[in-house]
């Protein structure tokens, strides 16, 4: 799962799948492989589609679904999660052995990394016992090229019994040789003959006393030979999947089920229980994997990837690792901040520059004074707020994670906190699903599905908000500059900004530890799980088109969520602020309400509505905040921070209030999509109200007590 | 009879022969499903600096495990 226009807000909550054809005579072909091999990137070479891309492995825990063309045919492609094998283990591992199993796809392209084929091949050879309409796609031939690795795709291909076709899958040309493979494959005229997996004497003799029955009963819908072998596994979330997808009845087969039991007797006797026999399965499948790439495979440089080992000893050893990890994350808020100073001046400018021509226009048509109120200084101000202090930010910060994140980076992350976690009895893949909250909260928690187990991913989805979002980031940054930095500008200031920034976020990485373990201890009782993390390669990231790529996705977000959330809650608050009752507005008398327990706070009634008016989106709680102020007082120019500073301080804000505001900023309710993901994902109101109220409770305690010490002391 | 070592005794830099795995559940299926049975050489590349999990080189990929799961993954003598 990445952060893309379509992985986040509210897009995301849904994932189920159904095939959509363009037309009947579409073939389905479905996209499997190991995770992190470069499927996404093959999807969308083939597709034309923007599924996000990201070097760890995952990302895709969802299936997508894509079309492309051939001269001859047209197929719809999905895109299913990556994983090593067809024996699901996990939730999206789930997922994709259920499309390549009862899905029935015309065709598999299992795609494969060129630099790590041999295991590989363990799920191509999965996949082929499954069904032989399999193409197997070398991807990164780039990468084994430049590590001297030389591969025989033809011995591999011959010795498959399937097409085997290399590709460079950044490459878009490079993808030819592959639907020209699955042409061939879904033609229907030629039947490939795929090898078949040697299994130990004793496992193929248990088969052969069931096949032929399952044959007899059952005919050709799943292969006999794998489906014989499954029964002999009991694979129990399998056995539910075939249940459904034969009926219950195939089961309750007598002659079948004498036949089963027969057999596993005889297993029995010769000393292979159930686990057993599954790694004698396993056993098997490595060992072919093994023979095919006897001879086809060799490795012309010992030591190929020197220089990843080189890296890897400056990201994550004792002395570098975490200093590391805290510089490029004060980099990257470094630059986002240094560089969103220039176009959100440009945009505002712009944008009320516009306003004015809007006022003009109504001035002309001499509209009523009320429509003018409500269109241009409710609506379309909070609009033009929104857009200029919330894109540039989001706009800069985007790509340059997503650099990080193709690079290879975010595994290392996790790789690098999986000890503290463990400490908090978690999984170090929390992190990965952090750092997927830097962007998007919804996406944070859908990327939870990594985590295997399902008390440390509940524990995952209960603390991901404690990492701020994309829509909180500017909320922070412009507080941060008005109040502690300064608003002149200038490189130093910009430093010191990302600096306190990085602070903040240490603080929240701090608060998701301690909340982790103690739900851990409480809630959510449990011993860290069994896990293993794979750290892929580093990539080269394709700088130019990740930058115009998310630069045009985070755009074209944050406008549609502007348009479809800032724009109605624009129109609220000037409601608000100009409806009377007796001698004040709404506003003020919902503020006033409100105003002693957030003066408690260290905020004020103003602050507070805004949060709560910020739940459909936390990019508005700014320009609500302002657009309060100004229906209060006299300023009516705001067009710097500086400005912005004077009309805070006017309404009382002082450094107390500021902090209190990112304290609340940074620990309040989720917003409205990520409670609805929240819901989804764990289905169940009871974790979605609890993920609602940690971090409410958390920060409203916080709040009083920064605010009580600091009068006490102030 | 001999002490059993592990993986947690391979030093970075070191190769070892996986000679037998005690791991279970789904552990043993993924540690299988990557490639690690009886006889796999790993190496140890190094540790997260927290000193846990450890990263192993295992047929081409590097993967991180963590001490417990180590402990359940025997070694021929190094």
């Amino acid at each position: 799962m990445g952060l893309t226009n379509s992985s986040m807000g509210i897009k995301a909550v849904d994932s189920g799948l159904i095939i959509q054809k363009q037309t009947p005579s579409d073939k389905v072909v479905a996209l499997a492989g190991n995770p992190n091999v470069g499927k996404s990137t093959v999807f969308n070479g083939l597709t034309g589609m923007n599924q996000h891309t990201g070097n760890w492995p995952g990302k895709t825990v969802t299936n997508a679904q894509g079309y492309c063309k051939t001269k001859k045919k047209s197929y719809v492609m999905v895109d299913i999660p990556g994983t090593y094998s067809l024996m699901a283990h996990s939730a999206e591992e789930e997922v994709a052995r259920n499309f390549v199993c009862f899905g029935e796809p015309d065709a598999v392209v299992v795609v494969c990394d060129a630099t790590c084929l041999e295991r590989n091949l363990n799920l191509v050879l999965q996949t082929i016992e499954i069904l032989p309409r399999v193409v197997v796609c070398v991807n990164l031939m780039d990468e084994a090229k430049r590590k001297n690795i030389r591969i025989d795709l033809s011995l591999i291909a011959k010795r498959l019994g399937v097409p085997v076709v290399g590709a460079v899958a950044r490459k878009k040309k490079s993808l030819s040789e592959l639907m020209g493979a699955l042409d061939h494959v879904t033609d229907g005229n030629s039947q490939p003959t795929p090898l078949s997996v040697h299994y130990p004497e004793i496992i193929e003799a248990a088969i052969s006393k069931i096949q032929p029955l399952v044959l007899q009963k059952f005919g050709g819908r799943l292969n006999s030979r794998w489906l014989s072998l499954k029964l002999l596994d009991q694979d129990e979330s399998l056995i539910r999947e075939i249940n459904a997808y034969l009926g219950e009845a195939f089961l309750q087969d007598k002659e079948l089920k004498d036949a089963i039991t027969q057999a596993k007797i005889q297993l029995t006797e010769q000393g292979i229980d159930v686990d057993r026999l599954k790694d004698l399965i396993v056993s098997a499948l490595v060992k072919n994997a093994e023979d095919i790439c006897r001879g086809a495979i060799t490795y012309e440089k010992h030591n190929y990837a020197a220089a990843d080992r080189r890296l890897d000893k400056i990201l994550t050893s004792k002395l570098t690792g975490y200093p590391v990890m805290l510089v490029l994350l004060a980099l990257v808020f470094w630059l986002t901040i240094t560089g969103a100073n220039y176009p959100s001046q440009l945009i505002s400018n712009g944008l009320f520059w516009v306003q004015d021509r809007l006022t003009d226009f109504f001035q002309y048509i001499h509209a009523p004074d009320w429509l003018h109120g409500m269109l241009v200084l409710g609506v379309y101000r909070v609009l033009a707020w929104v857009v200029s202090v919330m894109l540039p930010p989001m706009a800069i910060f985007f790509p340059l994670f997503t650099l990080l994140e193709d690079a290879g980076y975010l595994p290392r992350v996790a790789y690098n906190l999986d000890k503290p976690f463990k400490r908090c009895c978690a999984c170090g893949k929390q992190a990965l699903c952090m750092c997927m909250g830097f962007g998007c909260n919804a996406a944070g928690i859908i990327g939870c599905r990594i985590i295997d187990s399902p008390r440390e991913r509940l524990l995952a989805i209960l603390t991901n908000n404690f990492v701020p979002c994309n829509g909180r980031f500017p909320t922070l940054i412009a507080i941060l500059t008005m109040f502690f930095v300064g608003t002149a500008g200038g490189a130093y200031s910009s430093l010191l900004s990302a600096v306190l920034l990085t602070a903040v976020i240490v603080l929240g990485v701090g608060v998701t530890f301690a909340v982790t373990k103690l739900l851990s201890k409480t809630l959510l009782k449990g011993v860290p799980s069994s896990f293993t993390l794979e750290l892929p390669p580093y990539r080269k990231p394709q700088i130019g088109k990740v930058i115009v790529r998310s630069i045009l996705d985070r755009t074209l977000f944050v406008l549609g969520r502007a348009i479809s959330v800032a724009a109605p809650a624009g129109l609220v608050i000037w409601l608000m602020a100009n409806i009377m009752v007796g001698s004040s507005c709404v506003l003020n008398h919902c503020a006033a309400f409100l105003d002693p327990f957030a003066r408690l706070m260290g905020l004020d009634g103003v602050i507070l509505i805004a949060f709560i008016l910020g739940f459909p989106a936390n990019e508005i709680v700014i320009p609500i905040i302002i657009m309060a102020y100004m229906a209060q007082g006299s300023i009516l120019e705001l067009d710097s921070l500086a400005q912005m500073r004077e009309l805070f301080v006017a309404n009382g804000w002082t450094w107390v209030t500021a902090i209190s505001t990112m304290l609340f900023s940074l620990m309040h309710w989720p917003c409205s999509t990520t409670l609805l993901t929240i819901k989804k994902e764990t289905g169940s109101w009871k974790w979605t109200a609890l993920a609602a109220a940690i971090p409410t409770s958390i920060g409203i305690v916080s709040c009083i007590l920064f605010a009580t010490v600091a009068h006490l002391f102030g | 009879m001999n002490q059993q070592i592990c993986l947690n005794d391979v030093k970075p830099g070191q190769h070892a022969t996986v000679s037998a795995l005690q791991s279970t559940g789904s552990m043993r299926r993924r540690l299988l499903d990557i490639g690690l049975i009886e006889n796999t050489d790993v190496e140890c590349l190094g540790r997260s600096p927290g000193g846990d999990p450890t990263a192993f080189l295992i047929r081409g990929a590097v993967i991180a495990i963590r001490s417990e799961d180590c402990r359940n993954i025997l070694i021929h003598a190094l």
